[in-house]
């Protein structure tokens, strides 16, 4: 098989802006003292390598997947816990939405307890509450997630450290290079601002863009309220002027 | 005051954790019932194209303590240096996913990837880069994803174009493996230390 060497115009994506985000060496969050790098990240021009990604298939989910109140649930059951609903788009930096991106997510219950064989808090389970979910955006970049909201809960760090309530997100957009984790807090939480691992983040707008608005026309009346959490991928680069060379 | 250029920023990441199982490989952690399968646990099947490898390693912490709370993703392309997915220059291997999820065992933090030698893939400018694999590493005390590549011992890298980048000389044996035995390969990942990985921003 005989292969083009170039790869022909593509689009790359915006550089990652790393004032904006965490920087690995956060002391408050005492684990990324020995697991931050030290040394400064190699910088290189995105190849095939960073801006391809895999392809993720709406045949992959089950019908219960983006519900929680559903996807473990005892017959009968329902977990115990505030009913939400937490629901938005999937953005690029240019606004436009992110279709086809697969999100996962996970979160305590509404007691603030994982359901994970290394949690040890004393807050009890709850039989019909798993913890994870997924879905693929829609052709707009939109999804929808049905849930319990989640407790906060203490954790080992400081003496008294609690993180805020919290739900977790891992986003695929349609390139590795866009890969990411983040968490979803909610308005209101005053445990956002005590939190290491939040305050990790440099600035009070960042931190803000991570915070879900309660969404009084989106909630289900005598049922269920809804978050809206919108998400920003990295922006691809118009490829207007690249990959010409004069005179061809 | 000029136009504005009305661009969002990009959500800030924020760690994993140490229950990112839940979300990412509930069969893993026991949470079974909700997912058929985890997503990424197997890349091949008796059709797929190429050399069968494993890749084997541990992520450790500046104490060269292994993390036994580690999710490791890889990317790579298939035996023909084509990606699966959405590479413009054509369709790749239907039997490859190209990409792998593994979680670090609980008790030793090893992780292994069952796949293909990948085919080597062109550099923007038409070079071709050595073959190689994108790793992206996440973890408890990890506040954004680690990007790095692991690279093959029993090729020539001296002319790849992101190796050449790499001002430290001695730190490129941080990203090559070691062949382990036939068709085995092991890559292990330092975060922080003398044997600090090179880790990317692209």
């Amino acid at each position: 098989m005989t292969l083009p060497n170039r790869p022909g115009p593509q689009p790359t994506y915006f550089q990652r802006d790393r004032a904006w985000h965490p920087p690995a060496l956060t002391p408050q969050y005492k684990t990324s003292v020995t697991r931050s790098p030290e040394r400064a990240l190699l910088s290189m021009p995105q190849t095939l390598s960073e801006t391809t990604g895999p392809i993720f298939g709406h045949d992959m989910l089950g019908a219960h997947d983006a519900d929680l109140l559903m996807n473990f649930a005892q017959s009968g059951g329902s977990p115990i816990g505030e009913r939400i609903i937490v629901h938005g788009r999937v953005l690029d930096e240019t606004g436009r939405g992110v279709p086809g991106a697969l999100i996962e997510i996970w979160q305590a219950n509404a007691g603030g307890r994982y359901r994970h064989a290394k949690e040890s808090y004393i807050a009890p389970l709850d039989p019909n509450f798993g913890g994870c979910g997924r879905t693929i955006t829609g052709h707009d970049g939109s999804y929808a997630f049905r849930t319990v909201r989640p407790g906060p809960y203490p954790w080992p760090n400081r003496v008294n450290d609690w993180r805020p309530a919290h739900i977790h997100f891992s986003l695929f957009g349609t390139a590795f290079a866009q890969r990411l984790i983040t968490q979803m807090y909610f308005e209101g939480d005053p445990h956002i601002w005590l939190c290491p691992i939040v305050g990790g983040i440099p600035s009070r707008e960042a931190i803000e863009t991570l915070i879900a608005a309660l969404d009084m026309n989106n909630s289900i009346p005598m049922d269920a309220r809804a978050y809206k959490f919108d998400i920003v991928l990295r922006g691809a680069r118009q490829t207007m002027f690249e990959n010409q060379p004069e005179g061809a | 005051m000029v136009q504005k250029i009305d661009h969002l920023k990009e959500s800030p990441s924020q760690t994993a954790g140490p229950y990112v199982h839940i979300g990412c490989v509930p069969n893993f952690c026991g949470l079974s019932g909700v997912y058929p399968a985890d997503p990424g646990a197997v890349m091949t099947n008796d059709a797929t194209k190429g050399e069968r490898i494993s890749v084997t390693g541990c992520v450790y912490d500046g104490v060269g303590a292994e993390l036994r709370d580690v999710l490791v993703e890889i990317w790579q392309a298939d035996a023909d240096g084509i990606y699966p997915g959405n590479d413009p220059r054509g369709p790749a291997d239907p039997n490859f996913t190209g990409w792998g999820r593994q979680a670090g065992d609980y008790g030793t933090g090893e992780w292994t990837f069952q796949t293909i030698r990948p085919g080597p893939v062109p550099f923007p400018d038409g070079r071709l880069q050595a073959p190689h694999i994108t790793f992206w590493v996440v973890a408890r005390g990890i506040n954004t994803g680690l990007h790095t590549r692991m690279y093959f011992p029993d090729v020539d890298t001296a002319a790849d174009p992101v190796l050449s980048r790499i001002e430290h000389k001695a730190r490129i044996p941080t990203l090559i493996a070691s062949e382990t035995g036939p068709n085995a390969f092991r890559f292990d990942i330092h975060l922080h230390g003398d044997q600090e990985t090179v880790f990317f921003d692209m």
